[in-house]
């Protein structure tokens, strides 16, 4: 709190003429993981500045400094050429700092201008607030029924009330995270005419933080683009274009595995090698490690087919809008995209764990009814889930059991399971896929990330399965697990196996698949074959830009 | 930690819960001009020592496992049926109704007879399955409110002698009164050691052994505690929590059914004398209820927490007759019955906190 009245009372000695916020070499660890990493950042009143990046590029953190939820390990701000330490967000909100969330933290059950009231000291003045929102609302045509149950509110709606929120303490530093991600084309526009106009006329600092391309290009005035906790790059914006940017945010600095991937080369130690690749890449010779599911005759007929497939949210959200997608037999097709664009709906549906609106999915030739319990399993749809805990697993059950889940019956006589078969099963799986555990009756629980990992990896493909879906499969896993998960999906496609992999790691797909799509808003908005797909087209698709 | 560590430590925790239990219970009886003494004797002389008693209790054992099996079995679902004390009461009207409408004599009545409490207990339970599955209305709510329903529509046909209540040469000068069960159609109750006790004991404990078999080596229990645990995984994996839990609820149900088929023709020292009266079910619903939250719903514990629970119940007679005033007995009863609730409690907190740690430090 003494922060917080320094702040108050410095802001008065402040120079005008300083940027309204200072950021200067930054930089937070979260144990061995460098989320920002020496960040400068300068942000002028009367202009929108976006920060652009990929998931986990450091924006979030950076912002999280900015309002206080994060103190930084090293760097100082200077907030109106004031040098400032922001302990929480009250001394942010003190310094005229207020953030829109990305996700909304509104009371459904409570009218709009309770939930503006909310967190408001002293006596609640229903009149006074009502008038209050209403002359925002008004001013920044942020037009809304302050009397509208909350609950009942669009997305967009719902967004107008936090920016109402954030507005009605006048701040002077505005900080929007990923403010579209919930919101259609035209309530998009609408926001961004509202940015402007916060900032041309009351000359607030505005911060816009997206991975969206075209609206950072549409709605700022400069740039900076985060990459693995550093800024790789800032410019005005009337300077970028969409192709650069996507370069920038995705692969100037591309990592050695990256490299890899991108050029083919198998073993990276062979430096010796590499020069040869590249040259053998440039030449247009076919590298013989670069394609390797393609030599294991994939068939025409395709095993999964998903037709013409929607699916609605609560509240109508299109989860997933109209897609379609076919998978033979022996290939790998990546699903790319920024999370939150419907990837997790995808796998959901094909775990039958949502209903269609629209659409249907057929597995070798027969549909199969969505959301209906084990349906798309017996199929023969296997599933590595986006999130093991949530549908992969039960974690108070033990190893054998969870090996089990699926298919009890393999144990089983006359519904009785045999006890001795079923610790023998598990035995040999455990074995077989390397599972680090005391053994067939330990607790899931106690297994790491990876073993766990490696128990659901190891009853879907005992399943012996049509389709494998791989929703972000080596997620939190270390480097040696990374590699063994690669080289299961290689080889269960080379077995014949269709595998759908779902991945915002760029890298992991550019190295797996044989073919390309890329999700935005839960559409396919492009489709990749091996050969033609780079980091660059990647990242302009999943920007949001017509590739 | 291995498993004689485990049983030491559930040893030292129900001591110690217990001792203080009867230390505050002393400090109570003296302090309102009792002796606490012959109030502890009592219990033990009134549940088991006292000629006759431990067959009384293993009377009042029988209904509360039966109870506490099926409370076990909506809990692998993941379901909270806390209506047994209305179940078990339709399942004793079933039963009444059966016995004096339907049935004749003889023994295979009996039989009969049990298997009509069952199904009234999940004609019961399943309306509350019905709310769930139908419209989402939460089990732990509709479960609840069903038994104030139960014991207003079992009031009305005690009302009516078309449906359960006793002709007028049967009841004599009583209201809301069945007709009592014929010698030849009541469970037997076979002498032992001068003890006497329904044959439905028993019953009562081949079922705990059949529910554990089912729960622990069956793939329908398998599916069951699966979807208890992680019902979105259950999902996917063919479980449909629709037919598996509404299933549960009414085998939940039937269990509690079964034990008021068994009260009411079973007889014991507060079972209605083979009659259904108002008021008839006498909480033993709601004490199956905490069994099986002793028992931390598994069956097999459960056969040892119904007999500490009757033996409450059945010493509790016996207290009332040391000249302690009858509120304070009802506190000391109450203060053991939380005594009896605390360890699982402790532990089952201790657990899943350990758990926690363990799946965050490793995810």
């Amino acid at each position: 709190m003494t922060d917080a009245t320094t702040g108050m009372t410095g802001a008065g000695g402040s120079d005008p003429s300083a940027p309204a916020v200072q950021l200067t070499g930054i930089t937070k660890r979260f144990g061995g993981i460098v989320a920002c990493d020496q960040v400068d950042l300068t942000l002028h009143r009367g202009r929108v500045h976006g920060i652009l990046g990929e998931n986990g590029a450091g924006k979030s953190t950076l912002m999280k400094v900015l309002i206080g939820l994060v103190l930084p390990d090293a760097g100082s701000i200077l907030i109106d050429g004031q040098p400032q330490t922001i302990h929480d967000p009250l001394a942010a909100a003190a310094l005229g700092i207020g953030m829109v969330h990305q996700h909304f933290s509104l009371v459904d059950q409570l009218s709009v201008w309770e939930n503006v009231a909310l967190g408001e000291a002293g006596k609640l003045d229903s009149s006074g607030v009502r008038r209050r929102v209403a002359a925002i609302s008004e001013q920044y045509g942020l037009d809304i029924d302050p009397d509208a149950r909350v609950g009942t509110l669009t997305a967009g709606l719902r967004q107008r009330v936090e920016i109402i929120k954030c507005l009605r303490r006048d701040p002077h530093i505005l900080v929007f995270d990923e403010p579209t991600s919930v919101l259609t084309p035209e309530e998009s526009e609408q926001l961004f005419s509202t940015l402007r106009e916060v900032v041309a006329a009351e000359g607030r600092a505005v911060v816009l933080v997206s991975h969206k391309l075209d609206e950072v290009l549409h709605a700022t005035d400069e740039i900076t683009i985060m990459r693995q906790g550093r800024v790789v790059d800032h410019r005005p914006t009337q300077e970028a274009d969409a192709r650069s940017l996507a370069r920038a945010m995705v692969g100037r600095e591309v990592s050695l595995r990256s490299e890899r991937a991108a050029f083919g080369i198998a073993d990276v130690e062979e430096t010796a090698d590499i020069e040869e690749a590249v040259i053998v890449e440039e030449t247009g010779d076919a590298d013989p490690e670069r394609q390797p599911p393609a030599d294991t005759a994939i068939s025409d007929e395709p095993v999964l087919r998903i037709e013409g497939v929607s699916v609605r949210g609560r509240g109508g959200a299109r989860l997933l809008d109209d897609i379609s997608l076919d998978l033979r037999a022996g290939e790998i097709v990546g699903v790319a995209g920024v999370e939150g664009n419907g990837q997790r709906t995808l796998g959901d549906l094909l775990s039958s764990l949502v209903p269609l609106d629209a659409g249907r999915v057929v597995v070798n030739n027969a549909s199969v009814p969505a959301n209906s319990p084990g349906a798309m399993a017996k199929a023969g749809v296997a599933v590595i889930p986006e999130d093991r805990h949530d549908s992969g697993v039960v974690l108070d059950m033990t190893v054998a059991e969870n090996l089990l889940m699926v298919d009890p019956h393999r144990v089983a006589r006359h519904g009785v399971m045999d006890k001795g078969k079923a610790t023998e099963m598990a035995q040999e799986m455990i074995e077989e896929f390397d599972i680090g555990c005391s053994g067939p009756d330990a607790p899931l629980w106690s297994l790491s990330g990876g073993n766990q990992q490696r128990v659901v990896l190891a009853r879907e493909l005992a399943a012996e399965p049509d389709v494998l879906v791989a929703a972000q499969p080596t997620r939190g896993l270390d480097v040696g697990a990374i590699e063994y998960m690669t080289d299961r999906l290689r080889q269960t496609a080379a077995d014949g196996v269709a595998v759908l992999l779902i991945s915002s790691e760029l890298e992991e797909i550019l190295e797996l698949a044989d073919r390309i799509v890329v999700m935005s808003r839960g559409r396919i908005v492009g489709e990749l074959t091996h050969e033609s797909a780079n980091l660059e087209t990647l990242g302009l698709l999943m920007g949001g830009s017509e590739g | 930690m291995n498993r004689g560590a485990r049983l030491a430590e559930w040893v030292a925790l129900y001591a110690l819960s217990v001792v203080v239990a009867i230390a505050l219970s002393s400090v109570i009886v003296e302090a309102t001009g009792g002796d606490w003494w012959p109030v502890v004797e009592a219990l033990v002389d009134g549940s088991i020592l006292a000629s006759g008693r431990w067959g009384e209790t293993l009377g009042v054992a029988a209904p509360l496992l039966l109870v506490a099996l099926g409370t076990v079995i909506s809990a692998k679902a993941g379901l909270i049926n806390i209506g047994q004390e209305g179940q078990l009461l339709v399942g004793a009207a079933f039963a009444v109704y059966f016995s004096f409408r339907i049935g004749g004599p003889g023994p295979l009545n009996v039989v009969v007879l049990l298997l009509f409490g069952a199904l009234g207990g999940a004609v019961w339970a399943s309306l509350a399955g019905l709310l769930r599955y139908w419209r989402g209305v939460p089990e732990v709510l509709s479960t609840l409110l069903l038994v104030f329903v139960a014991i207003q529509a079992v009031g009305y046909g005690l009302k009516w002698q078309w449906l359960l209540l006793a002709d007028e040469a049967s009841r004599g000068n009583r209201n809301l009164v069945s007709e009592q069960l014929a010698k030849d159609n009541r469970i037997p109750r076979p002498d032992i050691f001068g003890n006497e006790f329904p044959i439905t004991v028993y019953v009562a404990l081949a079922l705990a052994l059949a529910v554990a078999y089912v729960l622990a080596r069956t793939v329908w229990g398998f599916r069951l505690r699966m979807l208890g645990h992680n019902p979105r995984a259950a999902q996917r994996s063919g479980v449909s929590s629709t037919t598996y839990g509404a299933t549960a609820l009414a085998i939940g149900g039937a269990f509690a059914g079964l034990a008021g088929a068994a009260m009411f023709a079973g007889g014991g020292f507060s079972f209605g004398n083979y009659r259904l009266v108002p008021g008839f079910s006498d909480n033993i619903g709601w004490t199956g209820l905490l069994v099986a939250l002793m028992a931390r719903e598994r069956a097999l514990p459960a056969v040892v927490a119904a007999f500490v629970f009757a033996m409450l119940r059945t010493g509790a007679g016996f207290v009332n007759s040391t000249g302690v005033e009858s509120r304070i007995t009802d506190v000391v009863q109450g203060l053991l019955v939380l005594a009896l609730l605390v360890p699982p409690a402790v532990i089952f907190l201790r657990d899943r906190r350990r758990a926690r740690a363990a799946a965050t430090e490793r995810v």
